[in-house]
């Protein structure tokens, strides 16, 4: 079996993070704050996390926060709650969270839970389960769990359970590998695991590896990295 | 993009590409411009207009898109606030043209729409194209959902929505999952003409039987029809399916001293200088609850209200097994006196199931509560013998002879009707030939049978299939052999069902072990070694074990052992445990004296699968005890330590023995021994 090529993927994700003027850059100028989660916790993983500038890191990041607490992708971007997560989750790598107003960060959290339970991706109201773990994930991590109404959260989440054992993005959606990642991810720190019928889901999850050994994110569709690394997870 | 090779561009592909995120780039910032100043007039809006045509992912300026619409309302009549919509709406539609799966272009839709001056007939005709295009976009039946549940389409014409596009393509797994969705909100709601679960249900099998024949290797139907069976077999009310103690049985308990009871053993126990006595309830599923108002224990001994706990791995609420446990210690029992208990559930309403459905109808069980004089006095101090599992430590069972033995296992389980056997019946004989040679026609056939045999009646002495059934499980663990854990497990469960169905295939499995310091009483051990078994099943029918052998099987989990509540001693040792977190049900497990967790693979790997299965504290459900653990921890690592910490700080073990696994190095050993106070023997040697 081969073995990974560290070196070469850290000069990759650098070089990435300099071009941004490349065209795959300014078209997801908007989402470079989720863009910087992955990169630097690959090069985390890979023990290079040193080779970036954290201070510099830290006020790009504090540059794109908003007086409601929340996070833009990028500067001048509005607020949603995948770049809070995003933004929390990088400061939380470098071990900054002590730059970040905390309780600020969780109102902005609180006031996106709707009164089902579920969450909404910012004010505009899109709701969708992988909101609901970037929520439960975030707060998590901020140790403020407590502050949003966990219970709701939880039976939001379950009423989007479908007939495979899967989950949608809002009940009655199709289970999707995706979705069932954030749903799974969101129970297991709620501790709330018991409530998946985990044979049922389990067999599902396993029928998404086809003969070339790839993963795909539903049924009779083709595999592709991000369900296999969903599904991986998922799996646990 | 799916399933194209990357490759590298060439030069004059570079320098266009280059010229293009120049574009893009000045139009990006000129739209942040004036998004930062509200700048809404025609120009600006026709500039964020073909920023989103050229990149729908742009979510900031969506949101533009509707602070410009709302400022721009407040200014203008009533003739031209519907244009002011369409607008939003040919902008979605080129959008989408762009980027069907666009979060951003589909949310502007919906958000368009609930404002109330757009066609949704005209939404309609739309959707329906699209989707005749593109029958699996889950973006588009969401949509769908939306605008059906906007203009208040019934459910039932959405369910003649998707037969139409299962009749144009059966391998359409979304239509299915909708149609899954669909029923069940029409059947819990008993719709009319949905009110009949058997009809419904015989229509169902029917559509997916022609799906299934035209083409057997798509999943689809497969899934559907599992769906079905689950729907024909399954009890949405919740029930009790077992108790220990177990209706109409007598209880007897040896007393020692006078009138003052220094300690009680079950007769046939190895339980002694306990004074508590579990009363153990099994439902069928998951239920919260339980609490003295719902469930009604009347007896001359109970002074006071008894507080139930739900037997969950993880402080949950909500629980399949309450326990109670009576303080006789407390209690001023007399000697040679039978004492009746009776336990009423769900005299009141208050019982419910996780997906909301209440106990159906309250049931009863009553057991009778005897002390007799001890034969022998315990002598005080002595210790308790190491506990041997060889062979000859061990005498087979004759016959039972007290009633308490074993739990009886038909409770309270209502008569299923006659359709749901013979559905099922028929289901098996409509695809033999199919069901034959794939393997996920084996596993249909596999999980069928199970059906048939769980809605047959315990009492019933037609020949039930468990020989069938395993057999096509061993098959489907070499016909598919990625997917053998799961088919191994499933076996195991089927294994466990037919040896704890009944007394007689449960006896060849007990044996008396003999301890020579109470000569006259001898205690009883399930002996299940070298079943293969890769998990656990049917703990209902073994609430009453109080010795169990589980050695030389390859059990990863020991899930479902927490109700187990009588256990005392354990053996797993020769087995496939692979982290302490498999361990967690033992936690529940009060009277835990005896384990034997040898030769099995702890410490063996170093990502724990099972963590969040288990309280942790990265799962925010548990207190866990930093101080006493850093005390006891000393100079080792912690992370080491803790999950170990976490089992057996609650126990009350005598007997541990973890030689043979990984982690059971000098350091660990003498970590474990601190954290066990009450530990008399380790690795079968004395302390």
């Amino acid at each position: 079996m081969g073995e990974l090529v560290a070196d070469k993927h850290v000069r990759y994700i650098l070089s990435v993070e300099k071009k941004k003027d490349s065209f795959e850059s300014v078209v997801m100028e908007h989402l470079r704050m989720n863009g910087a989660y992955w990169g630097l916790t690959a090069l985390d993983i890979m023990g290079k996390l040193d080779t970036v500038d954290t201070n510099e890191v830290v006020s790009w990041i504090m540059s794109c926060q908003h007086e409601s607490g929340g996070f833009g992708g990028n500067v001048g971007h509005d607020p949603h709650i995948l770049y809070t997560l995003s933004a929390v989750q990088v400061l939380a790598l470098f071990n900054k969270l002590d730059v970040v107003d905390v309780d600020k960060v969780t109102n902005y959290i609180v006031s996106l839970q709707n009164e089902d339970g579920s969450f909404s991706g910012d004010i505009w109201g899109e709701v969708d389960t992988r909101f609901s773990y970037i929520a439960i994930c975030c707060v998590s991590i901020l140790h403020r769990l407590d502050r949003i109404n966990v219970e709701k959260a939880v039976k939001y989440i379950i009423s989007c359970k479908n007939m495979d054992g899967g989950f949608g993005c809002t009940p009655g959606g199709e289970s999707h590998a995706g979705q069932i990642f954030c749903c799974v991810g969101a129970l297991a720190i709620t501790g709330s695991l018991d409530l998946i019928d985990k044979d049922l889901l389990g067999w599902w999850l396993c029928e998404r590896q086809v003969k070339s050994g790839g993963l795909n994110g539903r049924p009779e569709k083709l595999p592709d990295i991000m369900s296999g690394m969903l599904l991986m997870v998922g799996s646990f | 993009m799916h399933g194209r090779p990357r490759k590298p561009l060439k030069e004059e592909d570079e320098s266009v590409l280059s010229a293009k995120a120049e574009k893009l780039r000045l139009l990006q910032s000129q739209f942040l411009a004036n998004h930062q100043n509200r700048i809404y007039s025609k120009e600006a809006l026709d500039l964020s207009a073909k920023l989103l045509e050229n990149n729908p992912e742009c979510y900031t300026a969506w949101n533009y898109r509707k602070l410009a619409v709302q400022h721009n309302l407040s200014q203008s009549d009533s003739d031209s606030v519907a244009s002011l919509f369409d607008q939003e709406l040919k902008l979605v539609e080129n959008a989408l043209r762009k980027n069907f799966k666009s979060y951003g272009a589909w949310h502007h839709r919906k958000w368009v729409l609930s404002k109330g001056h757009s066609s949704i007939d005209h939404e309609m005709r739309l959707l329906n194209g699209f989707q005749k295009a593109d029958p699996r976009n889950f973006h588009a039946w969401n949509y769908r959902r939306f605008v059906t549940d906007l203009m208040k389409r019934s459910d039932e014409d959405e369910l003649k929505y998707t037969e139409e596009v299962i009749g144009e393509n059966f391998s359409n797994y979304s239509a299915w999952h909708n149609r899954s969705a669909i029923l069940s909100n029409l059947l819990k709601r008993k719709a009319e003409g949905f009110s009949h679960k058997e009809k419904v249900l015989q229509e169902e099998y029917e559509h997916v039987r022609n799906a299934i024949f035209t083409d057997p290797d798509d999943q689809s139907g497969w899934f559907y029809h599992l769906w079905l069976i689950d729907q024909t077999v399954k009890n949405d009310a919740p029930l009790l399916v077992s108790s220990w103690p177990s209706r109409g049985s007598t209880i007897t308990l040896n007393g020692h001293g006078n009138n003052r009871l220094h300690g009680l053993s079950l007769l046939n126990s190895t339980l002694s200088g306990t004074t508590t006595l579990p009363i153990i309830l099994y439902f069928n599923q998951a239920v919260e609850g339980i609490n003295s108002s719902t469930v009604a224990v009347k007896s001359e001994i109970l002074k006071e209200d008894l507080v139930w706990k739900p037997l969950s791995v993880n402080n949950s609420s909500t629980a399949q097994v309450w326990v109670v446990y009576l303080k006789l210690g407390n209690m001023e029992l007399q000697l040679s006196k039978t004492y009746s208990i009776e336990i009423t559930i769900g005299y009141s309403a208050g019982i419910v199931s996780s997906n909301g459905y209440h106990y159906g109808y309250p049931s009863q069980i009553a057991f009778e509560l005897c002390v007799q004089t001890a034969h022998t006095e315990p002598v005080e101090g002595q210790y308790p013998k190491l506990t041997s599992w060889k062979d000859s430590d061990f005498q087979k069972v004759d016959h039972f002879e007290e009633s308490n033995f074993v739990a009886s296992t038909d409770h309270h389980i209502p008569t299923t009707s006659n359709w749901c056997r013979e559905a099922i019946d028929e289901e098996i004989t409509n695809y033999q030939d199919l069901l034959s040679d794939c393997k996920i026609g084996k596993l249909t056939l596999a999980r069928l049978l199970t059906a048939l045999d769980l809605l047959s009646p315990e009492h019933d002495k037609r020949k039930k299939h468990t020989e069938e059934i395993l057999k096509l499980y061993t098959e489907l663990m070499k016909l598919d052999p990625t997917h053998s854990l799961y088919y191994k497990d499933e076996h195991s469960l089927v294994l466990l069902q037919q040896i704890t169905s009944s007394e007689e295939s449960l006896l060849p499995h007990c044996h008396y072990y003999k301890d020579a310091t109470e000569t006259n009483t001898s205690y009883v051990c399930l002996r299940l070694q070298n079943l293969l078994l890769s998990r656990m099943g049917s703990i209902k029918n073994l609430l009453w074990v109080q010795m169990l052998d589980l050695s030389h099987n390859e059990l990863r989990s020991i899930e479902g052992l927490e109700a187990m509540q009588l256990l005392s001693c354990l053996n797993l040792s020769h087995n496939k445990l692979g982290s302490f977190t498999a361990l967690g049900p033992l936690r529940s497990l009060k009277s835990l004296k005896v384990l034997n967790i040898s030769h099995n693979e702890l410490g063996s790997h170093s990502i724990d699968t099972r963590r969040y299965l288990c309280s942790s504290p990265l799962a925010h459900t548990e207190v866990f005890a930093w101080d006493r653990f850093e005390i006891l921890c000393g100079s080792y690592s912690a992370t080491k330590f803790w999950e170990a910490f976490l089992i057996f700080e609650s126990l009350n073990l005598t007997d541990l023995n973890i030689t043979g696994n990984a982690v059971a190095d000098e350091n660990f050993t003498s970590f474990i021994v601190k954290v066990l106070p009450t530990l008399k023997y380790l690795n079968d040697e004395e302390l």
